[in-house]
């Protein structure tokens, strides 16, 4: 491997150009950010594990409360060790319905962890992580096509991210959910500077993926190796295509909209202010213009990874390898004329729900088709269930369900009934906590090997996927229960009418971030002493072109383009 | 990479970048258009702005109208500000005069600017107002009262939309604010 030249370490993790290091990059970014954005999680769960307000107060000097995040993480943490919730609120000389929660912090936990999970987990380890990693190596090109501009992606999600964290600490927080909503989120709802530097993460994050978009479709357009067909590329390729596409022409609007909104905020604009003609409805369809694509970009690329598992412990190519494709194409564009959906509460005319509500039911069919030839590809194979496996097989069940209320909440006349209910939240913690992040894990657990050299542990990989299927079930599948009994989404407190299955969620929560946290101990024990693993270690199922090199691949792959024969490529 | 795939690269990436500075634009030219859109189909309750139209005269096809009269005043802005009456009955194609009575409680010149909506939305593509006080700032010394007109009348082409046809009640509603943001097309005065 005298080719094989790796550069220093600063100049390599810094300065990097190579996809496969920005991917690793992009891959830790993603689990330091997950842990944050879980951890928050499980701050909101305990807050709601009983009715009343018991952890997120206001700091109250005379009676010697601390208040914000760590005087509420610190409560937590001392209940958490006594085993003990039940006197908590007495001994602290807080009366359950005292006066003094805090609200704002709640908002502002609510907002961060919907934030960073879209802009800082999910996406960052599925493009960025497993579509820098994996999009050159499938189409047999040497890297990507601007490999300085890679960089300089990877490297702007950093000050963005400490942009977001930062807006907490300084004034009240950006307590807006993840939506910004106006007027919640302009100078009436919430002054000083915290709903400012959450906008500029934005714009910071959107350049990113705007930069890594171009990168994308530039790379697969003009640098696959010979012979591959665009119909002969990987489904993972095809998803990312998409998906880029769909960044490309959503995430701008998004940086109009929060422009407007910045300057509504900060130079008397009336984008979004009635006093000066202005209309705060236009953001939400602006916002959703980008908002529903967003919900695609974050899945596609989970339908790619989940077509390559499943094809390989099927030991089976994908059935329907075109209708999969353009499956994906359909979802993409019927995705850009959907967005008012999200808005059917907002008083639009009866022809506009309806023709709203057509259009959202057909895209279950084309995500139909992906679901059927999934379980087409498992047909008859010969199935091996290893732990990437059960992720995607688990993806697949879960995923499903959470489309079937997705289905639900389509109908204009049932949303207005569940609009901003826990039944919208079990539905897209469905498709996108128990569905994206599955198929993030899928794509760990069947990748790592290729991307470290080294093997996860197969028991302890099938213990991670059943504490957190088990966890991330008892979660969500009661909010549905929740919201059909009409409990609101967003609020620090519920009537004690709501108590039985919120305690029930609450406790999933608590397996779900305990089993994240055997999956931190997984990979640190992988990367330490794992197995070490040949070029192709799952043997016949797996075709595509990342298997044809050495795990881990060498630092430069290649150089000179594989050529491409024949359809059994993908 | 070979040099002819490098200019082929930079070229994608021009297009690419292109199309994504014209979806940006596209969100700030929406502000208009949407503007526009509401405007022009009545979309959300906007009434139509109907400067040169006369109204086609009383029809007794169909019922009589309630139309009911809201009134609102922005925190900021130190005015009164309330209908004459609460409600009207009127038919469809009949003008009528309404006025909203309007006083300026603070020591000194206010200028004050009003939105307007009509509820159901439905109703806004068919409420043709001829001259409103909406339609400009409105100025009041300090303690100064004013009547401010509204001429509007009922489209009856509403009896055959079939999501309109079977309204009886309209709402009118006016907010006033204080009128240092400027709106674009209200630059006169």
């Amino acid at each position: 491997m005298s080719h094989d030249h790796k550069p220093g370490f600063f100049t390599r993790w810094f300065c990097s150009t190579n996809h496969k290091d920005i991917g690793t990059l992009y891959i830790i970014f993603a689990l330091c950010a997950g842990i944050i954005g879980g951890l928050f999680s499980v701050m909101m769960r305990a807050e709601l594990h009983e009715p009343g307000v018991q952890y997120l107060v206001a700091a109250d000097e005379a009676a010697g409360v601390k208040g914000g995040l760590l005087g509420a993480a610190e409560r937590m943490a001392q209940d958490a060790l006594t085993m003990d919730s039940s006197a908590k609120v007495d001994a602290r000389g807080l009366p359950t319905d005292n006066g003094q929660r805090d609200g704002q912090l709640w908002n502002v936990l609510i907002t961060a962890h919907g934030l960073i999970m879209v802009f800082f987990v999910v996406m960052p380890a599925l493009i960025g992580g497993f579509g820098n990693w994996f999009v050159p190596l499938m189409i047999g090109a040497p890297d990507m096509a601007f490999p300085r501009l890679n960089n300089i992606s990877f490297w702007l999600m950093i000050p963005a991210f400490a942009l977001l964290v930062c807006s907490a600490l300084v004034g009240v927080g950006a307590g807006t959910g993840w939506t910004i909503y106006p007027p919640l989120s302009s100078r009436l709802g919430q002054d000083g500077m915290s709903v400012d530097m959450a906008i500029f993460a934005l714009h910071l994050a959107g350049i990113s993926s705007i930069l890594g978009a171009a990168n994308f479709i530039t790379t697969i357009f003009n640098m696959r190796a010979p012979g591959m067909t665009l119909h002969r590329m990987p489904l993972f390729a095809w998803a990312m295509l998409v998906t880029a596409f769909l960044l490309l022409l959503s995430v701008p609007v998004l940086g109009g909209a929060i422009t407007m909104l910045l300057t509504d905020r900060n130079f008397g604009t009336a984008f979004f202010d009635p006093a000066g003609g202005g209309d705060p409805i236009l953001f939400q369809h602006l916002f959703w213009f980008f908002g529903h694509p967003e919900v695609y970009i974050m899945i596609l690329p989970a339908f790619g990874i989940i077509s390559h598992i499943v094809s390989t412990f099927s030991r089976k190519p994908i059935f329907g390898y075109l209708g999969m494709a353009y499956a994906m194409v359909a979802i993409g564009v019927v995705g850009f004329v959907v967005w008012a959906h999200h808005m059917y509460t907002t008083g639009l005319s009866v022809n506009t729900r309806a023709y709203f509500t057509a259009a959202t039911l057909i895209i279950a069919v084309p995500t139909g088709v992906k679901i059927f030839s999934w379980i087409a590809t498992m047909w008859g194979g010969s199935l091996r269930f290893t732990t990437p496996m059960l992720w995607a097989i688990g993806f697949i069940f879960l995923f499903t369900l959470g489309g079937v209320t997705g289905v639900v909440l389509a109908n204009g006349g049932m949303d207005l009934a569940l609009h901003d209910t826990y039944y919208v939240v079990a539905h897209f913690h469905y498709v996108l906590s128990l569905g994206a992040v599955f198929a993030i894990f899928a794509g760990w657990y069947y990748w790592i090997g290729k991307m470290s050299g080294r093997q996860y542990p197969e028991f302890w990989g099938k213990v991670h996927f059943f504490t957190t299927f088990i966890g991330v079930n008892l979660i969500f599948f009661p909010q549905h229960f929740l919201g059909l009994q009409g409990m609101p989404r967003r609020y620090i407190d519920y009537p004690d009418a709501y108590a039985y299955w919120n305690q029930i969620s609450s406790i999933g929560a608590y397996i779900a971030f305990a089993s994240s946290l055997l999956f931190v101990l997984i990979a640190i024990y992988t990367l330490k002493w794992g197995k070490k693993v040949e070029a192709n270690y799952w043997g016949d199922g797996a075709t595509t072109l990342e298997w044809t090199v050495a795990s881990p691949p060498p630092f430069h792959t290649f150089n000179t383009q594989p050529v491409i024969k024949g359809d059994g490529q993908h | 990479m070979s040099a002819s795939t490098a200019a082929q690269n930079q070229r994608t990436l021009l297009i690419l970048l292109l199309i994504a500075g014209a979806m940006l634009g596209l969100a700030f030219a929406s502000v208009p258009l949407y503007r526009l859109f509401c405007q022009v189909t009545g979309y959300g309750g906007t009434p139509q702005i109907a400067l040169n139209a006369t109204a086609p005269g009383t029809s007794t096809a169909l019922p009589p109208f309630r139309i009911q009269f809201n009134a609102d005043t922005s925190m900021d802005l130190p005015w009164e500000f309330s209908p004459e009456q609460r409600e009207i009955s009127l038919k469809a194609g009949e003008e009528v005069l309404f006025a909203y009575h309007a006083r300026n409680l603070s020591s000194q010149p206010v200028v004050g600017t009003a939105v307007f909506n009509v509820t159901p939305p439905q109703a806004g593509a068919y409420f043709m107002k001829t001259q409103c006080f909406c339609f400009e700032k409105q100025r009041l010394e300090a303690g100064q009262s004013m009547d401010f007109p509204v001429l509007f009348y009922i489209d009856p082409a509403i009896a055959g939309d079939p999501d309109a046809a079977d309204i009886r009640e309209i709402t009118l509603s006016y907010t006033f604010y204080p009128a240092d943001k400027v709106p674009l097309e209200q630059t006169g005065q």
